[in-house]
């Protein structure tokens, strides 16, 4: 069987449906536990006190932030070489999720900042990239809504997102690029030496699985509501024509 | 139960307020049109079946 089945709109529903349920009880539970036990039961950092606290929403939903953009980059591909509808709409479905998550955060990020680096803000490449990227995410929507062809909007969001994958890439990389401003490199890492304390990684792994759960949740569901629109508006057509 | 956030309880509250608020929101919306559009589908198909007899 070809993953390639799956882009038929009717084989994509009646395959995620029974899916869908399991996907959004496991990302309530996993984002409950994660952010309770981050918040209730974990120790202030030495240096950062409570504000250690925010790391738990703040690094997954920049992950995801800029992790959706790469997923919205993957299907956008996929329409653009294979022409699969599926790929286009859940390419679609992310846009308002990453957006979330790059709001989420921008706000945890500024919140943390002020009491530790004693600013809200700095034009530091890693914040501005990151702020670009939300702006290519309002802009990205702001073309689906106003381009009426479902096609073209399709191909042109398509090329948005290839061009805006560079902030992607900038925003998760550009303190390795750049060596300089407030933003410190990554404060997960695989390597135990660089890593945080494990009272800290273990909530904050949890915390991560939770928001990505989450995501695969609503973006499959997002997903179901846009192929079904579409089917609606075919189907009004077929009947006026 | 309340952890003890010191001098930085309004960044820490404020930040998963924000955050939670946020979430829910994305949830709610996205929920109620998958309900809407649901109905929608059913509605017009329910249309060209009367139509097409």
């Amino acid at each position: 069987m070809s993953i390639w089945e799956y882009a038929n709109p009717k084989k994509f529903i009646a395959t995620t449906t029974p899916v869908l349920p399991w996907v959004m009880w496991a990302a309530a539970v996993t984002l409950v536990v994660g952010l309770v036990w981050g918040f209730f039961f974990t120790p202030d950092d030495y240096r950062q006190g409570s504000t250690v606290k925010i790391f738990y929403l703040h690094v997954p939903a920049a992950m995801m932030a800029i992790n959706i953009w790469v997923m919205m980059l993957v299907t956008s591909l996929i329409w653009l070489i294979r022409r699969h509808h599926v790929s286009a709409l859940a390419a679609k479905a992310a846009g308002p999720i990453g957006i979330v998550m790059t709001l989420i955060a921008l706000f945890t990020g500024a919140v943390w900042g002020q009491p530790i680096w004693g600013t809200w803000w700095v034009w530091d490449p890693r914040l501005t990239s990151f702020l670009i990227l939300f702006l290519f995410y309002l802009g990205y929507m702001a073309l689906w809504t106003a381009i009426e062809d479902d096609d073209t909007a399709a191909d042109l969001t398509s090329v948005l997102c290839i061009v805006g994958s560079v902030f992607a890439v900038l925003s998760r990389y550009a303190v390795n690029f750049w060596n300089q401003g407030l933003h410190q490199g990554a404060s997960l890492s695989l390597d135990a030496e660089e890593n945080v304390a494990d009272v800290f990684w273990y909530p904050a792994l949890v915390c991560i699985a939770g928001f990505i759960l989450l995501f695969v949740a609503l973006v499959i569901l997002r997903t179901h509501t846009e192929i079904r629109l579409r089917r609606a508006r075919a189907l009004e057509t077929r009947m006026r024509a | 139960m309340m952890p003890d956030l010191g001098k930085y309880v309004v960044e820490v509250l404020s930040a998963y307020a924000v955050s939670i608020v946020l979430l829910l929101g994305l949830v709610w919306i996205s929920v109620r049109a998958a309900r809407k559009a649901r109905e929608t589908l059913a509605a017009v198909e329910a249309r060209k079946e009367k139509r097409d007899g």
